[in-house]
């Protein structure tokens, strides 16, 4: 696999947005840098989507269910054997990732409203899952997690902002682990399964592999926010997963746009923010808020944020001596 | 170069987003006490009004209403309430953020009824490590009290369900000494302190449970259960379910003609339950049940004309007028704030969160919302402020009370 050409200025541009998240939670209270941390989180999960909805074509409803299973991996492993949160956090990954590869193995024989309504089912079975294995889970009551230790080089930051750290780094490295890999072959063969199955195939892509892939991995991503969620939450149980959970993270891919990785980031951030907001306006009826701002943003900007903001910028950088026959 | 301009602008979409949360920053306020000023008191809370327990909502306008109406009337000592309740869908992970925020950017002085055992125990470790006082939390467990000497700024409210179980451990002994007692219980923490309860309750008459069957929240149902428990030659039982499996529970004992003494949970005992329970099993299978209770009842006519219920419909009328007034957590909301509204006041004019937390450990308060003789009292060894439950039997549509007030600390 060739990299592909980085430009100065996407280095550059890169490099300031690496400023200004390092920069942030010493500049905005600190409970403005915990919820970014939920913001980030949320970003890592919705990345996980947009490969999976965006990338492949297949849709899941049912990734609140792996996020469940990396914040009780985080909670189980740290409070029963002591693992350290960072060692616990890659063991939700791998545990996601195979159980998304199984998951992925089923959805093979599904597209559609159908593979829709299977994931569904994942999302549903969650919280009656955790309650029957009671001893492990904590059941109805959740486990309380061991207060997060703060390595000791990083003890002057506390655990607010060490997580939030912790959380951004993951974010752009597994943002930049995704992006390099959908360059090449790989992004290629995801499309073209999207784009085209039958083709594909013809084509010689090995659409069995490609598609569980897909789905591991966004799994992994999915268990990996999971953990930093219950890790900053300090607390897991069922009532944290619920199918809303599932449903948030869609919204999120979808508002964020689907085309572009920038999407989670978008993505991230609205669904941290955007029900907060509707809470403070009239908590009573933030759902009702949540809902009406989440129609006139697909009324809005059907491509999502991301791809709204493509289009402008594409707009304000064309060159006018080309018409409009050109379309982005 | 058109190309490199739009990746400049690309990267500048994170940059912009941040830049728009820095813009949120608010200014920390200088005062010596947090959300007390000569003129107001801050206080937060969470409750949900969306998602699965959306249905509680209606406790946070309950106790919004009661706040107007002490301000209409001069406030506490001088300051109006300002009660800021944010909406955390039931999830802990949401209600931990919106309190953080609550405390840190609102500044309140105290955190109120936030609702919800899984929430509240997430809330707790935060709350206490910043010494800012979880009063009057909207939840049932056992543990808000007993846990004092680790979360001393924790207290709960309403009776927890060891107290409930020990007053129908201590009814059914004086109504029939020798009952040969049956339970069904769920199968966490709410169920097994039901069981703890009730053998608190017979005392050494704890040998007369001669059957237990429990239950999981994932079964399907509890017919089986009720038939083991019939087989047993139990001639009482003692339902500890949650509303669907209480509906069950209560249908399968009317479709097998079982006549036997009924005492049902105060938490499943809704009309909506008792409802569907005669539906499905007949009026036999609910005649005669035994609940218990601690708040007056809007749906009892019977109530209409005692003080506290006059007090209630005119402040639900001035206050809250889009809500339902017969329903029970709106009254539960308003007696709540009661009690705050009573230990802010006892707390005294130059008010801080430990003086609150002190008054918050004694309270000696009879409260308007409550039955007669339900009084609330704490001590700092007791910090469990409702013990004393009356007990209701349903008639024919209606829950009417039955004997006397009992108390579980007795």
């Amino acid at each position: 696999m060739t990299l592909p050409r980085i430009g100065t200025p996407t280095i550059l541009g890169f490099a300031i947005a690496a400023l200004i998240l390092a920069s942030v939670p010493w500049l905005v209270p600190a409970y403005v840098s915990f919820e970014l941390t939920f913001a980030g989180a949320y970003a890592i999960a919705i990345l996980g989507l947009i490969i999976l909805t965006g990338y492949n074509g297949q849709i899941s409803l049912g990734h609140g269910a792996f996020m469940a299973i990396g914040g009780y991996t985080v909670a189980i492993a740290g409070q029963a054997w002591g693992l350290a949160p960072e060692l616990s956090i890659l063991l939700s990954a791998l545990l996601c990732g195979l159980f998304g590869a199984l998951v992925g193995i089923v959805a093979l024989r599904l597209a559609g409203a159908y593979l829709a309504l299977a994931t569904y089912s994942l999302a549903v079975a969650v919280a009656p899952v955790l309650k029957r294995f009671k001893d492990l889970t904590g059941g109805a009551q959740g486990l309380t997690l061991t207060p997060l230790h703060v390595p000791a080089p990083f003890a002057a930051l506390g655990s607010e902002r060490y997580l939030y750290y912790e959380t951004w780094f993951l974010a752009a490295v597994l943002f930049a682990a995704s992006w390099f890999a959908l360059q090449g072959r790989l992004g290629r063969a995801l499309r073209a399964l999207r784009d085209n199955e039958i083709a594909a195939i013809s084509f010689g892509i090995n659409a069995s592999y490609y598609k569980s892939l897909a789905f591991a991995w966004s799994a992994a991503l999915a268990g990996i926010a999971g953990s930093l969620i219950a890790l900053a939450t300090a607390y897991v149980s069922p009532d944290g997963y619920s199918l809303v959970l599932s449903l948030t993270l869609l919204i999120g891919a979808v508002l964020g746009g689907l085309s572009s990785l920038w999407g989670a980031l978008a993505g991230g951030l609205v669904v941290e923010f955007l029900p907060i907001w509707a809470g403070t306006l009239n908590p009573a009826a933030s759902s009702l808020i949540y809902g009406i701002a989440l129609i006139v943003v697909m009324i809005v900007v059907p491509a999502g944020i991301v791809g709204a903001i493509q289009r402008a910028v594409f707009t304000i950088t064309r060159p006018r001596t080309e018409g409009t026959s050109r379309r982005s | 170069m058109r190309m490199n301009r739009r990746i400049w602008m690309t990267a500048l979409v994170p940059v912009a987003a941040l830049g728009m949360v820095a813009g949120s920053l608010s200014q920390a306020k200088s005062d010596a006490v947090p959300g007390v000023t000569s003129t107001e008191i801050v206080l937060g809370g969470t409750h949900p009004y969306s998602g699965p327990a959306s249905a509680y909502g209606i406790i946070g306008k309950g106790i919004a209403a009661y706040f107007q109406y002490i301000n209409d009337q001069g406030g506490v000592n001088g300051r109006k309430i300002t009660y800021k309740d944010l909406d955390d869908g039931y999830s802990p992970p949401q209600a931990l953020q919106l309190t953080k925020q609550l405390v840190e950017s609102d500044h309140v002085f105290a955190m109120f009824n936030s609702l919800g055992t899984p929430v509240n125990t997430a809330l707790r470790p935060y709350l206490n490590d910043q010494k800012v006082p979880q009063l009057f939390v909207a939840t049932g467990a056992t543990k808000w009290g007993a846990d004092a000497s680790k979360y001393p700024w924790t207290i709960g409210w309403q009776p927890d369900y060891q107290a409930e179980a020990v007053v129908f451990g201590k009814d059914i002994i004086k109504n029939n000494p020798n009952a040969k007692i049956g339970v069904l219980y769920q199968n966490d923490d709410f169920g097994t302190d039901y069981i703890a309860g009730l053998q608190k309750g017979l005392g050494a008459k704890a040998g007369q449970i001669i059957k237990t069957a429990s239950y999981e929240v994932t079964d399907p149902d509890v017919r089986s259960q009720i038939a083991t428990l019939k087989g047993s030659g139990a001639d009482t039982i003692l339902i500890a379910a949650t509303p669907k499996f209480a509906t069950q529970a209560l249908a399968a004992i009317g479709g097998l003609s079982w006549k036997v003494t009924t005492y049902l949970t105060d938490v499943s005992s809704q009309q909506t339950v008792m409802h569907a329970a005669t539906a499905a099993g007949g009026a036999a299978a609910t005649n005669g049940v035994i609940s218990a209770g601690y708040t007056l009842d809007p749906t009892n006519t019977s109530q209409a004309n005692l003080p506290g219920m006059k007090l209630y419909r005119e402040i639900a009328a001035k206050y809250a007028p889009s809500s339902d007034a017969s329903n029970a957590s709106l009254l539960y909301g308003m007696g709540v704030a009661y009690t705050m509204v009573d230990i802010l006041k006892a707390a005294g004019k130059d008010i801080t969160r430990e003086k609150v937390m002190a008054a918050a450990e004694h309270i000696s308060e009879k409260n308007p919302f409550l039955y007669s003789g339900v009084d609330v009292t704490t001590s700092p060894s007791d910090r469990f402020p409702i013990r004393e439950e009356y007990l209701m039997k349903y008639d024919n549509g209606l829950w009417n009370p039955a004997g006397t007030v009992i108390d579980a600390r007795r």
